[in-house]
């Protein structure tokens, strides 16, 4: 997918806040950054790293605290609040009061740079609003009022209005907060699906990074320390740049499995031989129960079911004979045993 | 998979979803044009009663043939219904729908049920400026004796407490602005209510009986008093009061989901700010001048009105709210005559005691009321 010109690009840019009038206090500088038709960017970060920060200047409702900000070829700060609204368009984490107002009215709302002075919706107007609820799946509650929708549906509809807006540019903000792991999958296979087939460019922050890692076509990791890295998720946890940037958290990110240790390794190797789920969630069991498994020889040696070719887990300790475990329970009720009797 | 959700679900709309949505449309707006006819049914119906109430007894039809121009047998009958009492009926017309309006944008532009023009102290800063006036004329005596005033007088009048209003709304935009908080808005106007009640006690200490008992009397409330020269200029300032709120209907739309999603949908929001608080001002300013500080219509109203028409969209609710308004106003007008007795209640009584229930329906109905202001 080659694009002729990014939607929004900037160059030395530099946000944060206005302590007073004249004293810029910059969160992150010197980024370089660039948007491109068809893409999904995630923008990924430790707490504040400046994400909503970075996301509400490129939208246009901050200024950047030095630099230029590019969207289309004209710099925002000089274009007209309606030429922004109709380059760009954004999914907020703001607090939505409205709740008397029903769905397709909100979605509707997303009409208005659009509209003439009165907001009344023609027929392209009213077919990009049902468009944009049937490519969300929300015209079933169409007439619904906004406050009886559950936290999915809300950010769906919220998405339907930025939709109808009928933008190249969407940006969210932390759109899957709040959202139960099914509804956060599938708001992200929603946004990757409509990047693709809609040639929109959509950014988004969270902290979902195992959902951003699958979906995003580019990641922009914001490190605490205020700089940007920008690649394909995978160049970037390969080059360790990931690891890095989340490194303050005091958590271990592992480049094998894509995730962060949750529990510290401080036990006794195991040597674990075996293949596939089992293997996998042989492996987890293991390092709850504090042990390193690895593959290299070690002294306590776990064979899956799979590989041991029996049906059941075998726990070999050096100089024992093997035993056999039906459930990983038994297996692991053994293992804890081992301490008095055999410190390795 | 996921791949194929996109076209499956643009084919559904058209073949499935689009025809009863539309219908459903089509039902929820035969529904609020039934109910605008019959609001106007019941502003009319008020409109005729209020008129024939009162200490003399005027049967409907004469009523009606007088409104109609026909020639009647009774002349003081035509006097008392064109000099006294359609003047009034006017007034509470315009009355009604002027607080009423006032009161559904102050809601939505600050995001807040219970504001209104009486609750955020706009009517205290009126009646503040309405004092300075006479202040600064040098005739404390004649304090809120309205009525000795000329035309020149009264746009002056109206200037000051537009003013006075325009300032109290425009400080209370700040400091909520500022602290983002919807009890700082209340806290805020009721100390307003609060300085500008000092002063008037103050000036009440050092002047007559007679200039107390007239102070008092504004405070009640009255629609009558309201004649001639004076009822125009109410009109025409209160005309376009409304005017500038119609045409904020659609930035006070989209105001609704709250000032960044406006702004990132093309809204300049300080200058709709602007309009929204210069119509505001200029209608709650008014009446009070007026009127005297009418409660619970500005807050009450629209509350009705978005229960009736079952709708947040304000090129329906604007209307709605004015017919509202002054189907109520009407109503408690009437109520004030106590049909049958030669007395009649001052008005804001009677507005209070309708309004005070039906803010607290709000309160009570809505248990988390920060989120019932649209």
């Amino acid at each position: 997918m080659v694009a002729p010109a990014p939607l929004l690009a900037a160059e030395n840019l530099a946000v944060g806040y206005f302590t007073s009038r004249k004293t810029p206090h910059a969160v992150a500088e010197n980024l370089r950054l660039a948007l491109w038709p068809g893409e999904l960017v995630c923008l990924l970060g430790p707490n504040g790293a400046g994400k909503s920060t970075l996301l509400r200047t490129l939208a246009g409702l901050q200024p950047p605290v030095r630099g230029q900000l590019m969207l289309g070829d004209a710099p925002i700060q000089s274009m007209s609040a309606l030429a922004r609204a109709r380059q760009l368009s954004v999914v907020l984490t703001d607090r939505l009061d409205a709740g008397n107002l029903t769905v397709q009215e909100l979605v509707s709302l997303g009409r208005h740079p659009h509209t003439g002075w009165l907001g009344g919706l023609s027929a392209h107007d009213e077919a990009q609003v049902l468009a944009a609820l049937a490519a969300t799946n929300t015209t079933r509650f169409a007439r619904r009022p906004v406050g009886e929708l559950s936290d999915g549906e809300r950010q769906k509809v919220l998405l339907a209005r930025a939709l109808a807006q009928d933008t190249p540019l969407i940006l969210l903000d932390e759109p899957t907060a709040h959202l139960d792991l099914p509804n956060r999958v599938a708001l992200m296979r929603l946004l990757h699906n409509l990047a693709r087939q809609t040639g929109k460019a959509i950014l988004l922050s969270t902290h979902e990074l195992d959902l951003a890692l699958q979906a995003a076509d580019r990641v922009w990791l914001l490190s605490a320390t205020g700089t940007l890295h920008a690649g394909t998720p995978e160049d970037l946890v390969l080059s360790g740049t990931f690891a890095a940037a989340f490194a303050r958290e005091g958590l271990a990110f592992d480049p094998a499995t894509g995730t962060f240790a949750l529990h510290a390794p401080a036990g006794p190797a195991v040597q674990l031989l075996g293949e596939g789920a089992a293997a996998f969630w042989t492996r987890r069991a293991l390092e709850r129960e504090g042990f390193v498994p690895t593959t290299s020889p070690a002294p306590l040696r776990v064979t899956t079911p799979s590989a041991s070719g029996v049906g059941f887990w075998l726990c070999e300790l050096p100089g024992q004979p093997a035993q056999q475990h039906q459930t990983i329970e038994t297996l692991l009720a053994a293992l804890r045993l081992l301490p008095e009797n055999h410190p390795v | 998979m996921a791949a194929a959700l996109l076209p499956a679900a643009k084919v559904s709309v058209v073949q499935t979803s689009a025809v009863p949505e539309t219908r459903l449309t089509q039902a929820a707006n035969y529904r609020r044009g039934a109910w605008l006819v019959v609001l106007l049914g019941l502003v009319a119906l008020g409109f005729v009663l209020d008129i024939g109430l009162g200490s003399v007894r005027i049967p409907l039809l004469a009523v009606v043939d007088i409104l109609l121009g026909n020639p009647t047998d009774t002349p003081a009958w035509k006097f008392i219904v064109q000099q006294i009492r359609l003047p009034k009926a006017l007034t509470a017309l315009v009355v009604g729908s002027g607080l009423a309006v006032s009161g559904l944008q102050m809601q939505t532009l600050f995001r807040n049920p219970l504001a209104g023009p009486s609750a955020l102290g706009l009517t205290a800063g009126a009646g503040l400026g309405v004092a300075a006036v006479m202040l600064a004329s040098g005739s404390v005596a004649g304090s809120f004796a309205i009525r000795a005033l000329g035309v020149g007088g009264s746009w002056a009048l109206v200037l000051a407490a537009t003013t006075g209003a325009g300032l109290v709304m425009s400080l209370v935009l700040v400091l909520s602005a500022r602290l983002r908080d919807n009890v700082i808005m209340l806290i805020v106007g009721l100390m307003v209510a609060s300085v500008t009640g000092a002063i008037v006690s103050l000036w009440q200490y050092f002047s007559a009986p007679e200039q107390i008992q007239e102070y008092l009397m504004w405070t009640f409330g009255s629609l009558g008093g309201v004649v001639g020269s004076h009822l125009m200029v109410l009109s025409t300032v209160v005309g376009a009061g409304l005017v500038l709120a119609f045409a904020s209907a659609k930035p006070l739309n989209v105001l609704l989901l709250g000032e960044n999603y406006a702004r990132s949908m093309g809204l300049v929001i300080g200058r709709s700010r602007t309009l929204i608080i210069l119509s505001t001002s200029l209608l709650a300013g008014a009446i009070t001048a007026f009127c005297g500080p009418i409660g619970f219509v500005g807050i009450a109203v629209p509350h009705l009105t978005r229960g009736l028409l079952r709708t947040a969209d304000h090129r329906v609710l604007l209307p709605g709210a004015c017919l509202v308004g002054a189907a109520l106003t009407l109503g408690c007008d009437c109520l004030a005559q106590l049909p049958g007795s030669q007395t009649a209640l001052p008005l804001n009584v009677v507005t209070s005691l309708l309004g005070a229930p039906v803010v607290l329906w709000v309160v009570l109905r809505r248990q988390n009321i920060r989120s019932s202001f649209s």
